[in-house]
């Protein structure tokens, strides 16, 4: 076992994964089924990578639960990516502030 | 989204600089683990700049710690990072037609959750100095985070990475409810997601898969059930 030809491994397998669709789809996809598959995709993964693990992401299931709610309406009223990013983090430093 | 008047570039490096926060926090952490697998601060910077997976990483790392096989090492490489496979075939229709494939590939090279969801939002065509820009920042503090867990694994309070953790989350939050709110199609799609994905993490069996895993089947499962019930136009891509 050599660690350097691990991570040369990890490298390799992580970006041929990346790079693999990009080269192999260069066309407009037609087919009405992948085209809406494709276009639901990216919001489907985003949530489903932020909720639940938002909750387990601090010390405590309601201060994360707080930050995913005020965030969620701060983005509703149109906040941008980072208001919205240091907003979540106030609340979290806040909350465990007074908590502890 | 916000202004449109600044460059790309300049947009990008503003948008990475949230994704280079959270970043740094969670990548110290895998720094720490990055120490157990015995990794210099040298080969953990090279490690994480050239990786960017935070799962793959991690399964990684925790494997080295343990003892373990080439095979292993690739086996888990690719069931942490399937989801980029998809990621990556959406990002192929946003590009412009005329993009070269040097480009493409060099922005598919660039994919990580965050990046891909802020190339996602940005509006119009895929602009690949955007991505490399925000790419850029957010990849530096990445692989600096994870040196840094290595040097200095329990200096940070826990309270600040705790904090910090949550940067990645609201980005999130910030990137899927504008257009939830816009196109009430995606709106009942994340909001799916969330039930789901909630349900999932506590229910017998289901919870007993890798969040990985998980990822990838409720983002197949989820987007083809929906691209059946609501397709989209085409007009609408």
């Amino acid at each position: 076992m050599n660690t350097i030809i691990c991570i040369l491994l990890m490298i390799l397998v992580t970006n041929c994964i990346r790079i693999l669709p990009v080269t192999l789809i260069r066309k407009r996809i037609t087919n009405p089924f992948l085209c809406s598959f494709l276009y639901y995709v990216p919001y489907v993964t985003l949530s489903v990578m932020t909720f639940p693990a938002i909750l387990t992401a601090t010390s405590n299931v309601y201060v994360g639960c707080l930050a995913l709610l005020l965030g969620a309406l701060a983005a509703w009223r149109g906040w941008g990516l980072f208001p919205v990013a240091i907003l979540c983090c106030v609340v979290v430093y806040c909350c465990e502030y007074f908590l502890v | 989204m916000s202004t449109l008047e600044i460059s790309p570039v300049r947009q990008g490096f503003r948008d990475g600089i949230p994704i280079a926060m959270g970043y740094f926090a969670v990548a110290f952490s895998l720094g720490i683990i990055a120490k157990k697998a015995e990794l210099s601060m040298f080969e953990g910077f090279i490690s994480s700049f050239f990786t960017r997976a935070s799962a793959g990483e991690y399964g990684v790392y925790s494997l080295l710690a343990a003892g373990t096989t080439y095979a292993e090492i690739i086996g888990i490489s690719l069931i942490a990072n399937l989801r980029y496979l998809l990621m990556s075939a959406s990002l192929s229709q946003k590009f412009a037609e005329s993009t070269s494939l040097f480009k493409r590939i060099v922005v598919a090279f660039c994919i990580t959750d965050e990046v891909f969801g802020i190339s996602i939002a940005y509006p119009g065509k895929l602009v690949p100095s955007y991505t490399y820009s925000a790419a850029l920042v957010s990849t530096f503090f990445w692989a600096l985070g994870t040196a840094g867990g290595i040097l200095a694994g329990d200096v940070l309070p826990a309270n600040i990475v705790s904090a910090l953790s949550v940067a990645l989350y609201g980005m999130f939050l910030a990137i899927i409810i504008p257009p939830a709110q816009k196109d009430r199609k995606i709106g009942w799609a994340v909001l799916a997601s969330f039930v789901i994905s909630g349900i999932c993490a506590v229910f017998p069996y289901m919870c007993q898969l890798g969040s990985g895993i998980r990822i990838i089947l409720l983002t197949i499962l989820i987007s083809a059930f929906f691209a059946w019930l609501k397709p989209i136009k085409s007009q609408e891509v």
